[in-house]
C-alpha cells in the first residue's frame, strides 16, 4: 500500500511525462486545468497512466471530480 | 429415398486487394476563424485540442450522391477497370438524411455499374473498414468480381454550430476504393467489433421522430423543432479510442503477420490529432512510419476519413503504391474495424 507521499510523487512523474510540467510543481492544492495546464484530454492520459501505476480503476464519470492533484491522490489512496 | 441435390458452390478470387482510391473534397473551406463566429473559443484552443486548422463543408450541389460519384469515378479510373465490371456498391454513411431508398443505388446507376447490388451501411467512423471487410468477402466468395466501397459524409448537416465541443470538429467529403481480385493477399483479416454498452458516448442528440413529432418533449412547450446533431463525450471517446483501439490495431497487425516496422503507412480514422498522437505512443509505432494527418485541413469526416487520407498520402508521395498500411476506424456505436492493406 502506497503512502500519500509515494502517490503524490508517482503522480508528479506521470504529469511531468505527459504534460511536461516540472514534477516539483505538482502539489496537492494545484488544479490540473488551471494551475498545471493539463487539459481534458491530457487528463485522460494521466488517469490511464495512474490506473496502471497504482492498480486502481478511475471511471470516466469520476475523472471530472478530480479537480486538484489532492483529489486524485485521495481517490487513488481510497481505491487502491 | 431421394438424395438432396448439392448446391454448386460460389467461388471467387483467392485473394483481394484495393485496386484504386479516389476522394472528393468540397470546394468551400471553413477556417477556424469562421468557426469562431459561432462559438466562444480561439484558433489556438481548437488547434491544441484537435489539430484542426480548417475543414471543408459541402454546398447545396455537393450532395452525398454527387460527392460519392466524384470520388468513386476516380477510384474506378485508377483501378483500370470499366464501371460495368463492378459487381457491388457499398456506401458507408451516417449523414445521408433520406433513409429510403439507399443512396447506393443512385450512385451505382450514375457510375454506370449496371444492375450491381448496391446498399448503404451505418457504421459511423468505422464504416469504411466495415465496407472493406464485406467487399473482401464478396470478391473472395465470388459474389462479385469488383466492389466499390465509398465512405461519404455531410456532417455539417448534423453539426450544432453552437456546441463548442463539436462545432469545430466535423467536415464533409467522400473517399472511395475499388476492391478486386489479387494474386497475393492485399487485405489482411479485418479485426472489427462493437460495444453497445457505450452506445451513448457518441450519438445523435435525438431521433428524427422525437425531434419532429414531439418537439415539446425535447425542447420545452412551444419551442421550435431542434434539428438533431451529433454529440460526444470527449474524455470517454478519447480513452476508448487511444487505449482500446491501439489493442485492436495490434490485433490487426498480428492477424496479418506483419510487424509495425514493416508498415509503409499508418492511416487511422481522422478523429482528432490528439487521439492520433496518443495512439501512436500507445501502439509504440516506430519513428519514421508515415502517419496520416489529413485532419488538419479536412476535419473529422467519419466514414470518408480513411480513404481521403489514403488518397492524400499517395498523392503527396508520403506513402507509395504497394506499401503496407495499417488502417483503423472507430466511432459511434461504439464500433471499430482495423486491417493491414496493400496500398493501391
Amino acid at each position: 500500500m502506497a503512502t500519500k507521499d509515494e502517490v503524490l510523487s508517482g503522480l508528479a512523474e506521470i504529469v511531468n511525462e505527459i504534460a511536461g510540467i516540472p514534477a516539483e510543481d505538482v502539489e496537492l492544492d494545484k488544479s490540473f486545468t488551471d494551475d498545471l495546464d493539463v487539459d481534458s484530454l491530457s487528463m485522460v492520459e494521466v488517469v490511464v497512466a495512474a490506473e496502471e501505476r497504482f492498480g486502481v480503476k478511475i471511471p470516466d464519470d469520476e475523472v471530472k471530480n478530480l479537480k486538484t492533484v489532492g483529489d486524485a491522490v485521495d481517490f487513488i489512496l481510497a481505491n487502491s | 429415398m431421394t438424395t438432396v441435390p448439392s448446391i454448386t458452390p460460389s467461388t471467387g478470387a483467392a485473394f483481394a486487394r484495393i485496386l484504386g482510391v479516389g476522394g472528393y473534397r468540397p470546394v468551400r473551406v471553413i477556417p477556424n476563424a469562421e468557426v469562431l463566429n459561432w462559438i466562444d473559443s480561439s484558433d489556438e484552443w481548437i488547434r491544441t485540442r484537435s489539430g484542426i486548422t480548417e475543414r471543408r463543408w459541402a454546398g447545396p450541389e455537393e450532395t452525398v450522391a454527387e460527392m460519392s460519384v466524384q470520388a468513386a469515378a476516380k477510384a474506378i479510373a485508377q483501378s483500370g477497370i470499366a464501371p460495368e465490371q463492378i459487381g457491388g456498391v457499398i456506401v458507408a454513411t451516417v449523414s445521408h438524411l433520406k433513409q429510403t431508398p439507399a443512396i447506393a443505388t443512385e450512385i451505382a446507376q450514375r457510375l454506370g455499374c449496371g444492375t450491381a447490388p448496391a446498399f448503404d451501411i451505418s457504421a459511423a467512423c468505422a464504416g469504411f473498414g466495415y465496407g472493406l471487410s464485406l467487399a473482401d468477402g464478396m470478391v473472395r466468395t465470388g459474389s462479385a468480381e469488383y466492389v466499390v466501397v465509398i465512405g461519404v459524409e455531410r456532417l455539417s448537416d448534423l453539426t450544432d454550430v453552437t456546441d463548442r465541443s463539436t462545432a469545430f470538429i466535423f467536415g464533409d467529403g467522400a473517399g472511395a476504393v475499388v476492391v478486386g481480385p489479387s494474386e497475393t493477399p492485399g487485405i489482411g483479416k479485418v479485426v472489427w467489433g462493437s460495444d453497445g454498452s457505450q452506445k451513448d458516448v457518441i450519438s445523435q442528440t435525438q431521433a428524427w421522430d422525437t425531434a419532429f413529432a414531439k418537439p415539446d418533449a425535447v425542447n420545452g412547450a412551444g419551442a421550435e423543432v431542434k434539428w438533431p446533431a451529433l454529440r460526444m463525450e470527449g474524455q470517454a471517446v478519447f480513452r476508448w479510442a487511444v487505449y482500446e483501439m491501439a489493442k485492436a490495431a495490434q490485433r490487426a497487425l498480428d492477424a496479418a503477420g506483419i510487424t509495425a516496422d514493416q508498415l509503409g503507412a499508418f492511416i487511422p480514422h481522422q478523429a482528432n490529432m490528439r487521439i492520433i498522437d496518443a495512439m501512436i505512443k500507445t501502439l509504440k509505432l516506430p519513428e519514421g512510419i508515415p502517419v496520416a494527418r489529413d485532419i488538419a485541413e479536412t476535419g473529422n469526416t467519419s466514414a470518408a476519413s480513411i480513404p481521403l487520407a489514403m488518397e492524400r498520402m499517395l498523392q503527396s508521395g508520403e506513402a507509395k503504391s504497394g506499401d503496407l498500411a495499417l488502417i483503423i476506424g472507430f466511432g459511434a456505436g461504439l464500433v471499430y474495424a482495423a486491417a493491414v492493406v496493400t496500398l493501391p
